[in-house]
């Protein structure tokens, strides 16, 4: 489990009784959740949960109706999206969109942290820390082999570890991974897992997710959402033995 | 480790035997049409002046199709009214040879065009200061459709405005300059345009030498717009542009401009349109309003498409391949060239997605497996 080394840490994330109303329905209700330092955490729940709603929350797409979201010690309900992103903030969507016709390589350096400006872009040459990064990346997700080969033509699995690493690129201390095993084969699934372990640690992870497989190969700590709060948190092995969560998600 | 990455990153897929290889063929080229052109004109490898005239015509072709290539083939920007940048430029140089003509006109006006003359303009219109000077002339046939694209995109762009809806305003773009420009008191010569040019930095245009110079022109045009744009389409602004034709949110989510991309390339390209049309009007010896016609610009792109979208060769290929055939054909059966051109652009789409480019690589790679 984390260990932090410091024990009064300052927690990366830091949600406390936020409300989301849409329309009169409660999409988050008094949602509290702390993520420390290095941690990978995961959320489940069943659909409508307010998993997706609560990663909206923190990217800024959502304002909270009240509560307060705090990323170290900025305040995030009063930044927008751009700006959270820039704070550190890193989200990856369902769907892997990745650039098809560049190379794995080329796709990381797109995200590389740095210049945006057209024409300083016309002329950018990576220097050798940056070649050092995509590489460093490279490896951590496993694309090493593949790096010359257009995104167009990997796996599924493959897509969603170059998303990730194209995440990385931008250096996140929090990464928001939105169902990332999806449509994956077991061999992918376990890959990512480990892959996920692998990131957390040097930045906090915050894993939403299903598939109850990945959940148990993750083996990290779990919160459970029902109706936009925490029913239930802690090991895997407690969460899924609570009577509650068994009631609303597990014993269905 | 640094080696694959740089490598893979270079882009130097032309490098090597092939690299050289093109540039014999852009040196011969150079270099054979003005030669073969001094040849006795009985010899069997004469060119004439009209052989001269039509490839350099050709060649403008190929600089307005790579400008098309450079933001529909690697950014995805589909700009069915390309014609009007090229248009503009062919205009900006031709009132400039409407000057040069002097007294020498019908009307044998010291100063004004005949046209002028003909609607009892007193004297010249505020716009038409300046391009007396071949310099300023030159500079407005690059600066006029480079504004304008760069005020259209800005607007279009900014607007979030891609896809079909861009190509259908680019359309009514050309179409609502081609009736401008058609309205005499625009100040352009009405539906007549210019014409009755007589000589270009004072030699006359009629030449056999000034033939060869505009061809030699606008060889070496086409070669430093080929240069250019291999430079930018090989940098990360090259790779940038692939992806926002790949998948333009993503690209903005990286934290690129999409908006500033996408005019940087447009008014790149419509200035390397302005260009081409401007070494076009010389050579022809007309320019009307007929040019701004929406069929010209679609005409343009499937040029691009016959060649091979996406690859800069492909673009030059297509130009020159299809203006080629219609050369061919419109002497052979003139009524079926419309014909040919919508059946050539239905089986491109069809069978040759890469186009002519595409097949001569597949064709190629065939022969290195069966080696």
């Amino acid at each position: 489990m984390t260990t932090p080394a410091a024990p009064a840490a300052e927690p990366v994330l830091y949600l406390d009784g936020v409300t989301v109303t849409f329309d009169g329905f409660r999409a988050l209700n008094e949602l509290s959740i702390v993520v420390e330092p290095g941690e990978l955490r995961t959320i489940i729940g069943p659909n409508g949960a307010g998993k997706t709603t609560m990663m909206d929350v923190i990217t800024g797409k959502t304002k909270p109706d009240r509560g307060t979201v705090r990323f170290k010690q900025h305040d995030l309900t009063r930044l927008d999206e751009v700006r959270i992103a820039n704070l550190g903030i890193g989200r990856k969507f369902q769907k892997p969109t990745v650039f098809d016709h560049l190379t794995v390589v080329e796709n990381l350096e797109l995200a590389l942290k740095g210049e945006r400006r057209p024409l300083i872009v016309l002329f950018a040459r990576l220097d050798a820390d940056e070649r050092a990064r995509i590489d460093e990346v490279l490896t951590l997700v496993g694309l090493t082999a593949r790096a010359r080969a257009p995104a167009g033509l990997l796996s599924h699995g493959q897509r969603q570890w170059l998303e990730i690493g194209m995440l990385l690129m931008q250096d996140p201390e929090l990464l928001l991974i939105d169902e990332p095993v999806a449509g994956m084969t077991d061999h992918e699934t376990h890959e990512t897992a480990e892959l996920l372990r692998r990131i957390a640690g040097e930045r906090s992870v915050v894993v939403v997710e299903h598939d109850m497989e990945f959940v148990r190969a993750l083996a990290r700590r779990v919160t459970v959402l029902h109706e936009g709060r925490v029913l239930a948190e802690g090991p895997i092995d407690h969460v899924q033995n609570d009577p509650r969560v068994i009631e609303v998600y597990l014993g269905r | 480790m640094g080696g694959p990455i740089t490598a893979a990153l270079a882009g130097g897929r032309a490098g090597g035997r092939a690299g050289r290889s093109l540039w014999l063929i852009w040196a011969i080229a150079l270099a054979a049409v003005p030669l073969l052109n001094k040849l006795p004109a009985d010899s069997p490898f004469y060119l004439s002046d009209f052989v001269v005239s039509v490839t350099g015509k050709w060649i403008c072709y190929a600089i307005l199709a790579l400008s098309i290539d450079l933001i529909w083939g690697y950014c995805g920007i589909l700009s069915l009214g390309h014609g009007a940048f090229f248009a503009l430029g062919g205009y900006a140089i031709g009132m400039h040879l409407m000057r040069m003509i002097g007294s020498r006109g019908v009307f044998g006006h010291p100063v004004l065009p005949d046209f002028m003359v003909f609607l009892n303009w007193p004297a010249l219109p505020w716009y038409w200061h300046g391009f007396e000077y071949f310099v300023f002339a030159a500079f407005m046939a690059l600066a006029v459709p480079g504004t304008l694209a760069l005020v259209f995109g800005w607007l279009a762009f900014r607007s979030r405005i891609t896809g079909v809806y861009f190509s259908i305003i680019t359309q009514a773009m050309t179409y609502a300059l081609m009736l401008a420009f058609f309205r005499n008191d625009m100040g352009f010569g009405g539906n007549n345009g210019f014409t009755g040019f007589k000589d270009l930095l004072g030699i006359p245009l009629q030449t056999p030498e000034m033939r060869s110079a505009l061809y030699v022109a606008s060889l070496l045009a086409l070669m430093l717009s080929f240069l250019l744009c291999r430079f930018i389409v090989s940098s990360k602004l090259g790779r940038v542009l692939v992806a926002i034709r790949d998948a333009e949110s993503r690209v903005r989510f990286l934290g690129y401009s999409v908006t500033a991309y996408k005019l940087f390339v447009f008014t790149l390209s419509a200035v390397l349109a302005g260009l081409a049309g401007a070494l076009y009007v010389p050579q022809v010896g007309i320019i009307n309003p007929g040019e701004f016609s929406p069929a010209n610009s679609i005409e343009a792109v499937i040029w691009v498409a016959v060649g091979g979208r996406g690859t800069l060769s492909g673009a030059i290929l297509g130009a020159l391949a299809v203006n080629g055939a219609k050369s061919w054909l419109t002497t052979v059966a003139p009524d079926l060239w419309l014909f040919v051109l919508g059946g050539l652009f239905v089986a491109v789409t069809v069978v040759l997605p890469n186009g002519l480019i595409g097949l001569l690589r597949r064709r190629k790679r065939d022969e290195g497996n069966g080696q």
